[in-house]
């Protein structure tokens, strides 16, 4: 770990003009994935803004309807609140598949979708990463690629997104609520705020410099059945080989989005609209471009099998 | 004292304290942090400094050059230690690789250079401002392809036989002839290596965490070039070892060297990306099995290959051991093949042979079984042998392997399996149950114990055993008291210090037996040097609640130290009973799994295993190790694999987020059973080792129970999910 400063911001505005300002700046929520990366020099930043105490952890009903999440909300609280527990199931169901129980409660909203890659290579400095260290090339391609993309690759890295939380959040339709630097905010569809790494890999997501979180909204529940199964080599702490996060009617319409298979939540309009024609339609929509490594082709075999799982449940429930 | 014809009755068999479930007595220093593991000794003098070990970024190389400026300019730094500046280093006689690269690096992550700091922090951050500079060589990663190129195993492990396997197997009416695949595999223990090094003028005094320690003694001795009465190893509590701490390993050197270099004390462990890479670790294997039955499911030729890699000058992983001993047939051959890999050094890990081998040979019984259309554990019983099969004039000393099955079958609910498989559905779960036996042989090893009894009546066990968690201080105790008639509270036990008696070690599950028949042997000396002070004449003596009696004549046991307290030593050397006996312990596993026939996912439903191992010293911690092997057994089973990357030559998956082993919530209800058995052949104990038979033959019960739920046979370890996922027939 490199020496680095430390401030605590005194409001969202602040925090967002500084870490534009003061090169090497970063913020620092749950710390639960920064500071690993900081311990191993694959993050590198001089500066650290703590954006904790800003007032962004509290979970609000949106006018008309829908929930907004504060960025600094603790993983376990979002999971445990009664509002999303009725009316976002998958949203908890994804949360409590994800890490530990110490972890969720340290990890927040903000730094939960932020969180990098688990790609191997990624941690190990000794070895070439466009997303690490742009330019020095791409060690998991040719390499132990079991846990990575097969779709929405690129020749110049073929990660995963790991969050569980992000794949809920994009079959919800959630939007990135963000504050810039002069003061102006947006939102951003969960659709777009996560970015492929084409061959700029070293790129996560599409927020622009000093760009801070500082809420994810979720629109007017969306009825049906709230899914998420997680598929992984052992039962509970580790990332996902597949995950589908589905929101399933009784007419067999609905949503479904897949972790653990792209640079990002994978989900697909035209997909969505096949749900009731089965899981083979569906998985042969979402991988139609796939360009699986040879240890990860099974993903897109799992991935099928695992939507035919959620579809029957849905239909059983 | 020599053991060299089996034990008649003695005091152990009273079995007041010996036997009994026992809490472990370092227990309550360990819940309450008063048991310093080996990075936490505060009795060090002189401030502390920090080491942080640089790892070869290349498998194979030179290091052209190596500039520390940078991090000898930073802040806190005390001292930077590599190949140019260490000294000249020797190799200990149990490292196949030197502990310290350069010029040559001989393996990904050898030790390159150690930084000695004001803090951990600055030590970890200076390391990573050292520039090297490596000629990078083509090595051999790829186990596969260096198959062809192995060569055959000599000494203990060349080829061995009986009769004519070739023809036998050709003339067999029922054959099998599979290769199976177990991969390499890590120890990933919670503690990693770690060392306090500190120096007075020539003599270094090391705080570790060792499994072996007269073996690191010598080693580091021999690695540094000092007379071994200038060094001394302290390793009274060690956070688990798995075999992977068995030997000298670089937290040791680079500590003594980092500390030589600074004038200082040093800490240091192992950072966890590091332990894969720069340790030891079990090699992968591949292995031919052949059998050959008649119709009546007799087994009439046996024959087991096995391939492995190691860096030159390394060692074949036996894992055709078990086979030359557990199934009786005539016609036999067993062979083991070593190739030269450039990977990390291989070397033993908990069961170190019959742990892989089991995992296939299990298996391919299984396929037998179902060929000859018998059921597996009835199979199993037909080939017994109660004698080795390669020299029939040989018996085991004990071998109670049928009663094991029977009791684990009734026990288990056996008769509900079904036969044919991918019968029994539960919802999405498909689901199976599978046996395999259990193996391993019982080593034993010399051991020496020094006995004090105190003036006030108490008495003090001192040895250089070690207790990696696995119990030894408690049975070294139970021991203790039994034989000299006191309660265990009036027993204290000194392990792991370097300057007390030679003992066993921990390791190859030796150390329980080997080490309490030590201490036994010690207190006979000592009962008899109580009895002497007590001036009681001839006769058998009687240690029994605090007195001593012969005949009618009895004393406080306290009062034969009245005069000063009473010290004695002795060990145990064992005879050729090992020659004349085949010493094995014996188990069976039974497991039942449900495999989800969506996504293949293997969740184990229950497990239960009977172990015959000789007398059971204490119930409650032989039942923790087979549990905790039982959940190892599951790891190897269903998800641990290190990852070769064959081009960079090295394990990728070096932590333990990439290395799964097994968490709570794949573990179920475990249930363990011990055969009331008391081996006199083995050591006045009549106890035998039972910590590593607890992992032999689970992976295969796993194994075969995931055939019977599903019909689809995998025979490359982990049986991850994609194995078999396109074979679990179609979902809608
Ligand atoms: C052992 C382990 C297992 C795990 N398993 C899982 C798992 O199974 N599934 C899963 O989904 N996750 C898992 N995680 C990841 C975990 O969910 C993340 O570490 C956590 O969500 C990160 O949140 P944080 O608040 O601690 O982020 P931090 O570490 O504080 O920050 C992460 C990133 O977000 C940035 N950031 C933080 N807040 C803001 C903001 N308001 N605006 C802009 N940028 C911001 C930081 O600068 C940093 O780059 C695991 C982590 C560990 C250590
Ligand atoms: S896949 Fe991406 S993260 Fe992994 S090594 Fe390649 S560039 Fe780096």
């Amino acid at each position: 770990m490199r020496p680095f400063t430390y401030e605590r911001a005194t409001s969202a505005q602040d925090a967002a003009a500084k870490a534009a300002s003061m090169p090497g700046a970063r913020f620092i929520a749950g710390g639960t994935n920064l500071l690993d990366l900081m311990k191993l020099e694959i993050e590198t930043p001089t500066h650290l803004i703590d954006v904790n105490g800003l007032g962004m952890d509290k979970i609000e009903e949106i006018d008309g309807g829908g929930l907004r999440i504060g960025a600094l909300v603790r993983n376990t609280d979002l999971a445990a609140d009664k509002r999303v527990r009725e009316d976002y199931a998958v949203l908890t169901r994804a949360l409590v598949a994800g890490a530990s129980g110490q972890l969720r409660n340290k990890a927040t909203t903000a730094g939960n979708l932020l969180q990098r890659t688990r790609c191997p290579y990624f941690y190990d400095v000794n070895m070439p990463c466009n997303k690490r260290k742009p330019g020095s090339g791409c060690a998991a391609i040719g390499g132990f690629s079991r846990q990575l993309a097969v779709v929405g690759t690129s020749e110049a890295c073929i990660a995963t997104h790991p969050s569980d939380m992000a794949v809920a959040m994009r079959v919800l339709d959630a939007s990135v609520e963000t504050i810039r630097p002069d003061g102006t905010t947006r939102a951003i569809s969960i659709a777009e705020f996560h970015r492929l790494p084409g061959d700029t890999p070293h790129r996560d997501t599409v927020l622009d410099k000093g760009e801070m979180i500082i809420s994810v909204a979720l629109p007017r529940q969306r009825g049906g059945t709230h899914i998420y199964r997680k598929v992984r080599d052992r039962a509970s702490y580790a990332f996902a080989l597949v995950s589908v996060a589905a929101v399933i009617g009784r007419d067999g319409r609905g949503a479904v989005a897949l972790g653990g298979v792209a640079h990002k939540p994978w989900r697909e309009a035209e997909a969505d609209a096949l749900l009731p024609k089965g899981a083979g339609p569906v998985a042969d929509r979402l991988f139609a471009e796939a360009a699986p490594r040879e240890d990860n082709a099974f993903k897109i075999t799992l991935a099928k099998r695992t939507i035919a799982s959620v579809i029957a449940e849905a239909r059983e429930a | 004292m020599k053991f060299d014809t089996p034990a008649g009755t003695n005091p152990i068999d009273r079995m007041t304290v010996v036997g009994k479930p026992t809490p472990r007595i370092d227990g309550p220093l360990k819940v309450s942090g008063q048991a310093p593991y080996a990075y936490e000794h505060q009795d060090v003098p002189g401030k502390m400094a920090y080491g942080y070990i640089l790892g070869s970024a290349v498998a194979k190389g030179t290091i052209r050059s190596i500039d520390t400026a940078r991090a000898e300019r930073a802040a806190g730094v005390v001292a930077v230690v590599t190949h140019r500046n260490a000294g000249k280093l020797g190799k200990g006689r149990m490292n196949t690789a030197h502990l310290l690269a350069g010029p040559q690096v001989e393996h990904y992550h050898q030790a390159v250079a150690v930084v000695v700091a004001e803090t951990f922090e600055q030590a970890r951050a200076a390391a990573a401002l050292i520039d090297v500079d490596y000629a990078r060589d083509a090595g051999r990663f790829d186990l596969v392809a260096a198959k062809p190129d192995a060569k055959e195993g000599t000494g203990s492990d060349a080829p061995s036989g009986a009769g004519d396997f070739e023809g036998a197997f050709a003339g067999a009416p029922v054959q099998i002839d599979e290769t199976y695949t177990t991969p390499d595999q890590s120890h990933a223990m919670m503690e990693p290596h770690a060392t306090i090094a500190a120096w007075e003028g020539g003599k270094l005094t090391v705080w570790t965490a060792n499994q072996m320690i007269n073996w690191g003694l010598k080693d580091l001795a021999a690695t540094l070039q000092l007379p071994v009465e200038n060094v001394r190893l302290i390793s009274p509590y060690i956070g688990g070892g798995f075999g992977g701490k068995l030997f000298l390993r670089a937290d040791v050197l680079m500590a003594a060297l980092g500390a030589r270099a600074a004038k200082r004390p040093v800490k240091l462990a192992l950072q966890r990306p590091l332990m894969a890479n720069n340790t030891t670790h079990r090699p992968a294997t591949i292995q031919r099995i052949r059998l050959g039955c008649a119709r009546d499911g007799k087994i009439t030729a046996i024959g087991h290959e096995s391939w492995s890699g190691d860096l030159e000058g390394g060692g074949p992983e036996a894992a055709t051991q078990q086979t030359k001993l557990l199934y009786a047939g005539a016609n036999r051959m067993t062979a083991l093949r070593l190739a030269v890999l450039d990977l990390p050094e291989a070397n033993a890990m908990r069961a170190p042979g019959e742990a892989p081998g089991m995992m296939a040979l299990e298996i391919a019984i299984d396929e037998m079984a179902e060929k000859l259309g018998m059921d597996p554990v009835a199979f199993r019983v037909l080939n017994d042998t109660q004698v080795d099969p390669e020299n029939p004039e040989r018996p085991f000393s004990q071998r109670n392997l049928v009663r094991c099955m029977e009791e684990g079958a009734q026990r288990f609910g056996w008769n509900r399996r079904k036969a044919k498989p991918g019968q029994v559905r539960d919802g999405r779960w498909l689901v199976g149950m599978g046996v395999a036996a259990a193996f391993r042989n019982n080593l034993n090893q010399k051991s020496g114990a020094r006995v004090r009894l105190s003036t006030s009546g108490e008495v003090s066990v001192e040895t250089d055993m070690t207790d990696i968690g696995t119990g030894t201080y408690t049975i070294i105790a139970q021991t203790a008291a039994e034989m000299m008639g006191v309660p265990l509270a009036k027993v204290n036990v000194k392990l792991g210090d370097s300057s007390a008696p030679v003992s066993a070690g921990s390791g190859g599950q030796w150390g329980a037996n080997s080490s309490t028949s030590g201490v036994y042997a010690a207190c006979v000396k000592l009962r008899e040097a109580v009895v002497a002070k007590l001036g009681f004449g001839p006769g058998e003596a009687v240690f029994e609640g605090g007195q001593v009696r012969v005949g009618n004549r009895t004393a406080d046991i306290a009062s034969a130290a009245r005069g000063g307290e009473i010290v004695v030593e002795d060990s145990i050397e064992f005879g050729d009973l090992a020659k004349k006996f085949q010493q094995s312990t014996f188990g069976a596993h039974f497991v039942e799994v449900a495999v989800d026939r969506y996504t293949g996912e293997t969740r184990v439903r229950r497990m239960l295993a009977v172990c015959a191992a000789g007398r059971i010293l204490n119930p409650t911690s032989a039942r923790s190790q087979v549990i905790g092997a039982m959940t190892m057994g599951v790891g190897g089973a269903l998800m641990e694999e290190l990852a070769v990357d064959k081009r960079f030559g090295f394990f990728v998956n070096h932590d333990l987020a990439g290395y799964e082993v097994p968490v709570h919530a794949d573990i179920p209800h475990q249930d363990v059973v011990f055969l009331d058995e008391a081996d006199d052949k083995v050591s006045p104990m009549k106890a035998k080792g039972v910590g590593e038979l607890g992992l032999c033959g689970v992976g295969a019960a796993v194994a075969n129970a995931i055939y019977n739920a599903t019909g689809v046979r995998i025979r490359e370890y982990p049986i991850t999910l994609d194995k078999h996922l396109d074979r679990l027939g179609e979902v809608a």
